[in-house]
């Protein structure tokens, strides 16, 4: 299908973006890479979009280290945060995290704050923040402000972000000596989206457990989480599955989806262990 | 003079090795020419509004919205194009009872499946005519879907089509010998209920055509991505009341087809019919999210089936009755009983077994229709044979391979008919199976399943034997009345400057059948691949052939090709004795050159003789035949069908808490006569297991019991991608086809017809300790753990 865009704006700087963004009355879309947004608009899914493109913007995009924390720019390639040494030495999550989304030529065009923002239920990279208890920075008209990974995602490609606001990086904390990282998940077939999928982080101040294509959005699972910490791995199954009520689809029911859930935490558990081993 | 195929050695040895495709480099550069790559002047785009609900009755269109979009010309109704284009019924009198209703190219008054267009909208650009698409208001009254294939001859299932009296369009029972008083009398019998998830092709390029009536000229034109230009050129013409001899079907570069574009679809037959009312050219070309529901769909059977079987393991009776739905029309003019009718033929096919009961029982429902697809029907016997003949060895404590050979046909034991009266020629299923225990090394992957299994691996090996039906005569479409050639020809020209271009009716989808067609003919001429053009595609230029289907480009083209190739090598030669002053019998022609036979030695290069011919045709005797172009048809006369045989086997892993199969290995020994391209065969065999792979644990479409298409877009009909396939060794039997010099007999469909059994013999060989088997294909990771018990709902 041929898509119908509104129009199209390329933005000089994050200020022009904001001011196109205003000017869009309610139509405006953000356009970074374009791997989910412009196939939803080919399948119109979305039409009338008023597209403002920020993907020329310089200083959105790299990676740098701001002491406790890793600053990635929300223009920040999939491919370039896989590739990046500083994420591989202090959020290794989400380095393991890109080999599992799509393919090469969608890493090499998705942005992780275009991922973030779109809030795919499926998507890793927002289970990955959630579970590193990372901060998303956004900016608007009326300045920017730091928003919790915990307070960001509120329902099915729906954030805390408004809808004059641009999403302009995440930090993250840099995982402590000893601090293990993983991220187990199911699908079909090699770059499909998750049929279910956790990151499990284990630090000296317990575990963080965040679930993904499970439900409307990556889900912190804190009942199973402090099972964890209580070394009750059963205790934690449960818990987790009591957590969730995964949607069913053509690709699975939601009892294969709760009960590969239980799988991939015994899973993330023993690796979590073959790490610190 | 025939070709001494055994020796290797021999001049001009093309045939038999792996000669580069001359249309490889234009492909892979992007220099092919599709369909969509063609803009004629003042040509016009067409969209379609389809169906969204399964069964309705159209109450009315509203379309002065869509007019009114900047760039639309016209917009047409069924009514309007069925002024100008007859119905057609997708029937063949050889199967007795099918019955289908007229199908019109858009629908008229009801619609029956979602996806069946009804409205064409033509504007100047593919997005005016989509925009315009979406305003198009048709009001329908929701009428009672039938979705359900066991139920749809049930009493209180609403009958789709009133005047046809039921939902039944086909049904065909075989029986051979006594089949009950095998059951009641076996040491074992075991009986499984499988099920084929309806697939559809999803060919790379979509379906496209785009149509050119030209009323000055009184002839149409339609460039079409088509596996059968002749075929087409019928249907337009009968269709659209235009002599077939003004329709011209010109079929250039095919991006895949896999059976999905030898079909009739309204769509493509509504552009036609509004070219012929605007006298403009019409493009259309599928988008992929109606490729969905507009491409057939294939395979949705349901199967119960027995085997029983003697305490040595002899097969002793194979019962089966299959059904399927087909959607609401029977396609034409193919029809859409031949899946179910295959399944009848091929059962029980490698096995030399006495009694044999086969019912299909063909019915209609409100989905997109099926029909013809890859390997066609082969799938699903390959899955009911080769899963009955596992489960009986594993009732009888039998090795599988054992059993298998107990039971096959002896090499030496043909011709044979089988018990569901199909003659083979010669087969060779017990080589095969040898050759496959060479190959997989049977015992050490046995060891290494034990040991794996000690480490709580659950590997599993799967072997499934098989027949294809290849070269088909006309007793697969002809017969029935349907204008479908199962002869083909070739014309062979020999240039000025020595080249050489073949002309055949047989087609090019990206297969390599033109690269076939050109180590045929430079090995039937004496010259170099490289000096051989081929030209495929053309109503108007080419011999008149039935195209490229049924496994048929290699054996039956590739003939007509080698015999037009030597008919030119003896026209040449006639010419080059005279010149010469020789013997022709004691010329031969190689590498280009005229040469003596017996020394080799270079008497004259063919482009003198060219020269000679064309511009000096004075100095040759008056009356010596200079006819350098020959023309050959080939048709297969002894046998309804060459039959090939095979035997595949696949070495996975079952995750059993996951439920995930991973593909450790698949092997294929295919016996497909003589083979001309080794590379081409075995890249054919890969690509027809990579397709069946898809069947076996990927392809599924999802319908709800509306009616309404669950998963019609790419990312949720999953089909098999390089990530998830394991490495795939093909080794091969020849034993050539005596109805033809080249011996060849069909590769194409080979690897699709036994890989889903291989496959799911080997799920079931890894899961068999654990007391769980799965026959429902696909195998997702899902059916798998609730095979296992392992799911609370």
């Amino acid at each position: 299908m041929k898509a119908s865009a509104g129009g199209y704006a390329r933005a000089r700087d994050v200020r022009h973006a904001l001011d196109l963004l205003a000017a869009s009355d309610g139509m405006g879309r953000i356009l970074a890479g374009g791997q989910s947004l412009v196939a939803a608009m080919n399948m119109r899914l979305s039409e009338g979009d008023m597209l403002v493109d920020i993907s020329r913007i310089d200083g959105l995009a790299g990676v740098t280290d701001e002491g406790a924390v890793l600053r990635i720019g929300a223009l920040t390639r999939h491919a370039d945060v896989g590739a990046d040494p500083l994420v591989r030495a202090h959020a290794p999550l989400l380095s393991a995290a890109v080999d599992h989304i799509a393919h090469a030529a969608i890493r090499n065009r998705g942005t992780i704050g275009g991922a973030l923002a779109h809030a795919d239920p499926a998507a890793e990279f927002p289970a990955c923040i959630l579970a590193l208890g990372a901060t998303l920075h956004a900016e608007g008209p009326e300045g920017t402000r730091e928003i919790a990974a915990e307070d960001f995602f509120q329902d099915v490609f729906t954030t805390a972000l408004a809808e004059d606001e641009i999403l302009t990086a995440v930090t993250i904390p840099k995982a402590e000596t000893g601090e293990v990282q993983v991220l187990e998940e199911v699908a079909r077939r090699s770059g499909d989206y998750a049929l279910a999928g956790m990151c499990l982080v284990k630090r000296s101040a317990g575990h963080r457990l965040a679930v993904f294509s499970v439900g409307p959005t990556p889900l912190l699972a804190t009942d199973a989480m402090a099972a964890l910490d209580a070394g009750d791995m059963d205790g934690a199954v449960a818990a987790l599955k009591d957590a969730l009520d995964p949607p069913s689809d053509t690709q699975a029911s939601a009892a294969y989806r709760k009960h590969l859930a239980g799988v991939l935490l015994r899973r993330a558990v023993a690796r979590i262990g073959e790490q610190q081993a | 003079m025939s070709i001494a195929f055994g020796n290797p050695d021999r001049p001009n040895s093309y045939i038999g090795k792996t000669v580069p495709r001359p249309n490889a480099e234009k492909l892979v550069q992007g220099r092919g020419r599709y369909v969509d790559d063609i803009t004629l002047p003042r040509m016009v785009h067409v969209a379609f509004v389809r169906a969204p609900l399964a069964h309705a009755r159209i109450i009315g269109i509203d379309a002065e919205a869509a007019r009114a979009v900047k760039g639309v010309l016209r917009v047409f109704t069924g009514a309007d194009l069925a002024e100008v284009c007859t119905p057609w019924v997708g029937v063949l009198a050889h199967l007795k009872g099918l019955k289908s209703p007229p199908q019109h190219a858009l629908a008229v008054d009801r619609a029956c499946w979602v996806g069946e267009p009804v409205v064409a909208v033509v504007a100047t650009t593919r997005a005016a005519a989509e925009e315009a698409a979406t305003l198009v208001e048709v009001d329908y009254d929701p009428l009672p879907a039938v979705t359900d294939t066991m139920t749809a001859l049930d009493a209180d299932t609403p009958v789709i089509h009133p005047d046809l009296g039921d939902n039944l369009a086909f049904r065909r029972l075989h029986e051979e010998g006594d089949v009950d008083a095998a059951l009641a009398n076996a040491h074992k019998v075991v009986s499984a209920r499988f099920r084929t998830a309806r697939h559809t092709g999803v060919t790379l390029e979509p379906r496209s055509i785009l149509v050119d009536w030209n009323p000055a000229e009184g002839q149409m034109t339609a460039y079409h991505a088509t596996q059968a230009p002749h075929m087409m050129q019928t249907v337009l013409a009968t269709h659209l009341g235009i002599p077939e001899s003004r329709v011209r079907v010109i079929c250039g570069d095919v991006g895949g087809s896999y059976g999905i574009k030898v079909h009739v679809y309204p769509d493509e037959v509504a552009t036609a019919a509004i070219s012929r009312v605007m006298a403009r050219p019409v493009k259309f070309v599928a988008d992929r999210l109606e490729s969905f529901t507009s491409d057939i769909h294939a395979r949705d059977h349901e199967i119960e089936a027995r085997i029983a079987v003697a305490e040595d393991g002899k097969i002793l009776a194979i019962d089966v009755d299959d059904w399927t739905g087909i959607g609401p029309y029977s396609v034409y003019p193919r029809t859409s009983a031949i899946e179910g009718n295959q399944v009848v033929n091929l059962c029980g096919g490698p096995y030399d077994f006495a009694n044999y009961r086969a019912q299909t029982t063909v019915v209609f429902q409100n989905k997109a229709p099926t029909c013809q697809y890859r390997a066609v029907g082969h799938p699903i016997a390959v899955a009911i044979t080769e899963g009955l003949v596992d489960m009986a060895a594993a009732a009888i404590g039998m090795d599988p391979v054992e059993i298998r050979r107990r039971n096959m046909y002896a090499d030496d034991a043909y011709p044979v008919t089988s018990p569901a009266k199909m003659r083979f020629e010669g087969l060779s299923h017990h080589a095969s199976m040898n050759k496959l225990m060479e190959m997989i090394d049977y015992d050490a992957l046995r060891a290494d399943q034990e040991e794996a299994r000690k480490q709580g691996k659950h590997r599993g090996i799967g072997i499934a034997s098989f027949i294809e039906l290849t070269n088909p005569s006309p007793f697969m479409y002809g017969i029935g009345g349907a204008r479908i050639s199962a002869q083909d020809g070739c014309t062979v020209r020999m240039d000025p400057d020595g080249s050489v271009v073949a002309l055949s009716g047989v087609t090019e989808q990206g297969q390599g059948t033109e690269a076939m067609l050109s180590q045929v003919v430079a090995e039937g001429v004496g010259v170099t691949p490289d000096k051989v053009r081929i030209i495929t595609g053309d109503t108007q230029v080419t011999p008149y052939g039935g195209g490229t289907w049924a496994s048929r480009g290699a054996g039956i083209g590739g003939e007509a090709a080698l015999q037009a190739a030597r008919a030119l090598r003896g026209s040449i030669l006639e010419v080059a004795a005279s010149m010469l002053q020789a013997d022709a019998a004691k010329l031969d022609i190689r590498a280009g050159q005229v040469v003596d036979a017996d020394s080799g030695e270079e008497r004259m290069p063919l482009e003198e003789l060219g020269r000679i011919v064309y511009f000096r045709g004075d100095t040759l005797p008056k009356d010596l035949p200079r006819e350098l172009v020959q023309t050959r048809h080939f048709i297969t006369m002894d046998y309804p069908f060459a039959f090939t045989n095979g035997v595949q086997a696949s070495y996975l892993e079952v995750d059993t808490d996951t439920g995930v199969v991973t593909l450790l290995k698949h092997w294929c020994v295919e016996d497909c006569g003589r083979v001309i391209n080794p590379q081409l065969v075995d890249e054919q065999i890969r690509g027809g297991i990579v397709q069946g792979l898809g069947g076996a644990l990927y392809e599924e479409i999802h319908y709800d019991e509306d009616g309404q298409l669950l998963n019609g877009s790419m990312a949720d009909y999953l089909v098999p991608m390089a990530g998830e396939m394991p490495d795939m060794q093909i080794g091969h039997v020849e034993t050539p086809t005596g109805e033809s010099e080249l011996g060849a007999k069909g590769a194409g469909e080979a690897g699709t017809a036994g890989a889903p059994a291989a496959v799911m013999n080997a799920i079931n060989d890894a899961l068999r300790p654990l007391g769980a088997q799965v026959t429902e294909m696909p195998f997702t990771p899902e059916r798998i753990l609730r095979a296992l018990g392992k799911i609370d709902d």
